[in-house]
């Protein structure tokens, strides 16, 4: 027992500081991934749900890519894709080569998952919008940007919510795949861990515990959002 | 005696489609699908190589074997695990409840890669006890340890979709089954289940899927399947066409078995129409 809360001690013997930058790394992964995820796969969603037929099929080939490859494959094409575009690209303009961070690979590649997930939910929930609410909104004189603000996109975060914080959980556990392109997030410094003490369950075990935690604090968070989102509609 | 002229039939002008700001970045991005979907014909085209070919797509191939293996053995003893995992989770025993919550909970709320970790590397911690209950060949290769995990993983979600499904069954046909005089394990086979059956199709198709996608995690435990022949040929190679084959076998497998899905769900359901 002493011997593993020995393993866990911080500083240079012990594992916890390691793991606890771990941690800091694969959630700040999974935090710069929302946003981007979160607006690209809306703008998806509201091509999805255009009238026109060339914006739609663009959004549906977009999402049956993404949504078709392993997030492992996708995240491969984006990291050495990416960095041999981009090794030519620097080679043309500055004459020499240049690394793709990891870091932003990981968000690019999960980013392009959760959004096409995210248009989905998001389509499903303009599906839930009555055509009252636009003829509405465009009778009290609105613009079309300013129904989209105050009027459909209130009500879109409310039935989108529960399908987002869905995505959100598969994200915080897609972040893991990051460490196979050397990101040193929780699973990698797990992984060295392991390779030095050669106590391979204690902390692949502990690690899949602190994902579980991850979890279980991110259910909370977004039960709290949930109850935010319902507040008009009369519950409790 | 006067003429009479025809009245004009000038067809009026067809006024077409308008060029919406929406249609016009619409084809734009068509457009650049197109020019993507080009560039990676064009790379396939010049950077034809017939003796990389002629070495590497047979061991691709060899891997789509493999994916197909570890995903069909995952899915199938997955549906086995699944079974005692729903019948807690709709137990009232309240220790069987919380052991299947319990269950599920932690393999659906971790990454499937550090479960892969805990199980291949985990398990080689503990080589004397395996060697001696002589499951050690079994722990001992990449490939059985995939399958283990993705196994116990898919149970997780499958014993959700049953359980949710079972739910889903309105408690009426319970209660006339009960009044019909049925046993309850009749019950459950011959008017539950077929009832749950088909509302679970759908999401049971959508986690083959998923397990399709996931099998690629075997290969970072050196698993040669799909994903693992890929990056093995891509590291002698550094040809990025290899993970375009991978990317296009891959879409293609998913797209198959959506449309087989589709398929099913529509016979299976046809009494159902009306």
């Amino acid at each position: 027992m002493v011997e593993y809360l020995n393993l866990l001690s911080f500083g240079s013997e012990g594992w916890g500081d390691e793991l606890g930058l771990g941690v800091l790394v694969t959630v700040t992964l999974a935090a710069c991934t929302l946003p981007v995820g979160l607006t690209l796969g809306f703008f998806i969603a509201l091509a999805k749900n255009s009238s026109e037929p060339t914006l739609r099929s663009a959004a549906n080939i977009y999402t049956t890519i993404f949504r078709g490859l392993p997030e492992l494959l996708t995240l491969f094409l984006i990291y050495y894709g990416g960095q041999m575009a981009l090794t030519a690209l620097a080679m043309l303009l500055f004459g020499e080569g240049v690394n793709v961070n990891s870091f932003v690979a990981g968000i690019f590649a999960l980013a392009l998952v959760f959004s096409s997930y995210a248009s989905e939910v998001f389509l499903s929930a303009f599906k839930g919008i009555t055509l009252g609410q636009y003829e509405g909104a465009y009778a009290l004189g609105l613009s079309h940007f300013s129904t989209m603000r105050l009027v459909i996109l209130p009500q879109l975060i409310r039935l989108a919510l529960p399908g987002l914080s869905n995505l959100w959980l598969n994200l915080l556990k897609d972040t893991s795949l990051v460490s196979v392109i050397g990101l040193a997030d929780l699973l990698r410094n797990t992984n060295i861990a392991v390779g030095v003490t050669k106590q391979a369950f204690f902390f692949f075990l502990l690690a899949c515990l602190i994902y579980l935690v991850l979890s279980i604090i991110s259910s909370l968070g977004l039960g709290r959002i949930s109850a935010w989102a319902e507040r008009g509609q009369g519950g409790h | 005696m006067s003429e009479v002229t025809a009245p004009s039939a000038v067809r009026p002008r067809a006024t077409g489609r308008p060029w919406t700001g929406a249609r016009i970045v619409g084809t734009l991005l068509i457009c650049l699908w197109s020019a993507l979907g080009l560039g990676i014909v064009w790379l396939l085209i010049a950077d034809f190589d017939p003796e990389m070919i002629a070495k590497y797509l047979p061991r691709i191939f060899y891997g789509v074997w493999v994916t197909a293996e570890i995903v069909v053995l995952s899915v199938l003893f997955g549906a086995l695990i699944s079974l005692p995992v729903a019948v807690g989770r709709l137990s009232y025993n309240p220790v069987a409840g919380v052991i299947a919550f319990a269950y599920s909970y932690f393999f659906r709320g971790t990454p499937l890669l550090a479960q892969t970790f805990l199980v291949y590397y985990g398990a080689g911690q503990f080589v004397g006890f395996f060697k001696a209950v002589g499951l050690w060949v079994f722990f001992r290769d990449a490939y059985f340890c995939a399958i283990f995990t993705f196994a116990l993983n898919t149970a997780a979600y499958q014993a959700e979709i049953l359980a949710g499904a079972i739910r889903a069954v309105p408690s009426g046909q319970w209660q006339a089954a009960d009044a019909l005089g049925l046993p309850r394990f009749t019950t459950l086979r011959k008017v539950i289940l077929p009832q749950a059956l088909i509302t679970a199709l759908r999401p049971y198709g959508n986690e083959v899927i998923l397990m399709i996608k996931a099998s690629a995690i075997a290969s970072i435990i050196t698993v040669l399947d799909l994903m693992g022949q890929t990056r093995l040929a891509f590291s002698k190679t550094y040809d990025l066409q290899i993970y375009i084959w991978a990317a296009i076998i891959y879409l293609i497998m998913v797209e198959v078995l959506r449309r087989f899905w589709d398929v099913l769900e529509r016979r299976l359901t046809r009494h159902l129409k009306r």
